[in-house]
């Protein structure tokens, strides 16, 4: 391991920021039965030339795909205000617009966005706001203009301005696949392709910072794990076990990293303290253990066992060392992921032949089925614990589709080409 | 195993011809009826042991044969990994093949799409390791055999139902 443990690879062959062969689409299948409608008018632009993005429609996407609102069509507005002067409640209250979004931006070195709500009924400002940062983020800002309105609307904070990271696999039927570890907005906008590689890559993970990941690649044809920088590409493999080398699982501290080794016979969770690369090991069982994820506060471990005969999630208490079965209900129960309230988990569950996504309630034990389809799989929670991203089989090709966590929204992001699976969405971003 | 006595009893007939050229009187007749008993016991000592040496090879090319007859892919069943009596039929023609040589192998396990990733990866190793105990059990060093699971990452059937399922549940000899 001496030779590993300080091995920080070159990747100027493997890194390649492509541009999109795997950008995401979004179609929106389900919504809430009674949708907020908000109206949000094109942001006026006050520099020279024309506006390099539309903020406003990036707002109107956010906000439409929460499944919570239903924006407003632009041909349907009576007029086109950029300030609370050029405001007529009575044309928003003809079309039936509950809340208004109007704003403006103006670039001087810095894009600098300012945006206010109004409550069309009450006939009053609402919020009123501004964010600034680098052109070539015009997106993130726009998705944090969502986030505060949403957060106003709905009290609960908004997790548009994150990012999701995804294999995505274009197949070479008879030969290797290309596996495409991809980097991209919450959205789906924007993808940039982080490693590229014919041996399987799985298993992303992101640091509790949002500015590392971690993954299993096979590029030396066998598994080994590998985290890398975000900023500055700077990649180092953290094993090279005899046998599996997977799941990595950041500590809620970023200090410890769970993960999957099987050099010592069976699949055990380890834990390896990333400044020395001690390992501890936590499970010791001839059965599978896999799937490790951290409870929010760090003093557990939640993880897959057969121990039992059939894969249940599991509890591992890192203080007392005891270990106790979590899931009853089902024959089936694998890849547990925590929200951060420390209660809700989402998982794979089978019933009726078929794996779904459920979400288990830590408090009470109930377990509910929130999709579907047939062959979902890799749940992953928003960091505000309102909707999951999983990963599914639509049209026989692989998909992300996404859910809310009491199952009444819905929305599919295919791949324009190719299959995309293993969401894993990001914490919130440090501003 | 075969190539070690035949390379025996080479080197005991080169030694038989040596010695009876040392022992030989001093009689220059003598001498040469020897030395060409010595060279004639030398060739056939030679053509017998390239004889021996070709019988070796065409018997590890007919095991050979007889193990790429039965191809390099054991299947399960559904969440199993038990060796089933079509894959031990074709693992011991491997084994056979494998026992005359010091070759080695790698045993990659696969499973279907069903279930998540990573426990299918550990159930991939499961299925390779089932393959390897076998190997070992029969005769060949656990040295010589290396196992890898790439879980449901690599199917041969892209698609969907049990007809492409029961294809990816495999452990695959290279």
């Amino acid at each position: 391991m001496k030779s590993l443990t300080a091995l920080v690879l070159n990747l100027t062959l493997l890194m390649i920021s492509l541009v999109a062969r795997a950008e995401l689409t979004i179609e929106i299948t389900q919504g809430m039965d009674n949708p907020t409608a908000i109206a949000v008018v094109p942001f006026a632009w006050q520099s020279a030339g024309s506006a390099p993005t539309d903020i406003a429609a990036v707002v109107d996407g956010d906000l439409n795909r929460s499944g919570q609102f239903t924006p407003v069509g632009r041909s349907d507005m009576l007029g086109l205000p950029s300030t609370q002067a050029e405001v007529y409640y009575r044309d928003w209250r003809a079309i039936e617009a509950e809340y208004l979004v109007i704003g403006r931006v103006s670039v001087a070195g810095q894009m600098r966005i300012e945006y206010e709500l109004f409550d069309v009924l009450r006939q009053n400002k609402v919020h009123a706001g501004a964010v600034t940062g680098p052109v070539g983020e015009a997106r993130m800002l726009a998705h944090q203009v969502s986030d505060a309105i949403y957060e106003k609307l709905t009290g609960i904070r908004g997790a548009f301005a994150t990012r999701l990271l995804y294999v995505s696999v274009t197949r070479v039927p008879g030969a290797n696949d290309y596996f495409r570890l991809t980097l991209a907005d919450s959205d789906g906008a924007r993808p940039i392709v982080l490693l590229e590689s014919r041996e399987p890559v799985l298993a992303p993970s992101w640091s509790p910072d949002g500015k590392q990941i971690a993954y299993v690649s096979f590029e030396t044809n066998r598994p080994a794990i590998y985290r890398q920088d975000l900023a500055t590409g700077q990649r180092e493999q953290l094993t090279n076990f005899k046998g599996l080398n997977s799941s990595p699982a950041w500590s809620p501290d970023g200090k410890t990293m769970a993960m999957v080794l099987s050099k010592d016979g069976s699949p055990d969770i380890y834990l390896m303290d990333l400044a020395s690369k001690r390992l501890t090991r936590v499970t010791r069982h001839y059965a599978i253990d896999t799937e490790p994820a951290w409870m929010p506060d760090g003093k557990a471990l939640l993880f897959t066992s057969d121990r039992g005969g059939r894969p249940q999630i599991y509890r591992y208490n890192l203080q007392s060392g005891n270990t106790e079965r979590v899931t009853f209900e089902g024959t089936y129960n694998a890849r547990a992921r925590v929200a951060q309230d420390g209660r809700n988990v989402v998982m794979v569950h089978q019933q009726n032949g078929s794996f779904h996504i459920a979400l288990l309630d830590l408090v009470t034990n109930r377990v509910q089925v929130l999709t579907s389809t047939q062959l979902d799989e890799s749940p992953s929670i928003a960091p505000n614990g309102s909707m999951v991203l999983y990963g599914t089989k639509y049209a026989e090709q692989g998909i992300l589709a996404a859910v809310s966590v009491d199952g009444g929204v819905k929305f599919r992001l295919p791949a324009r080409e190719g299959d995309v699976r293993e969401p894993a969405w990001s914490p919130y971003m440090s501003r | 195993m075969k190539h070690l006595p035949v390379a025996g009893k080479f080197i005991t007939v080169l030694f038989t011809a040596a010695f009876l050229v040392a022992c030989s009187g001093s009689d220059a007749k003598k001498e040469d009826e020897a030395a060409a008993a010595a060279a004639a016991a030398a060739a056939a000592a030679s053509a017998s042991a390239a004889r021996a040496a070709q019988e070796a090879a065409t018997q590890q090319q007919s095991l050979d044969d007889a193990a790429a007859a039965v191809g390099n892919v054991f299947y399960f069943d559904f969440d199993s990994s038990n060796l089933r009596s079509d894959a031990i039929e074709a693992l011991n023609a491997h084994i056979a093949a494998l026992q005359g040589t010091e070759r080695s192998v790698r045993l990659e396990g696969h499973t279907d799409e069903r279930g998540t990733r990573e426990y299918n990866l550990a159930l991939g190793e499961r299925r390779a390791n089932t393959v390897r105990d076998y190997m070992v059990a029969n005769g060949i060093a656990s040295s010589r055999i290396e196992t890898v699971s790439y879980g449901e990452e690599r199917p041969i059937a892209y698609g969907s139902g049990e007809s492409n399922w029961s294809q990816n549940r495999r452990v695959e000899l290279k």
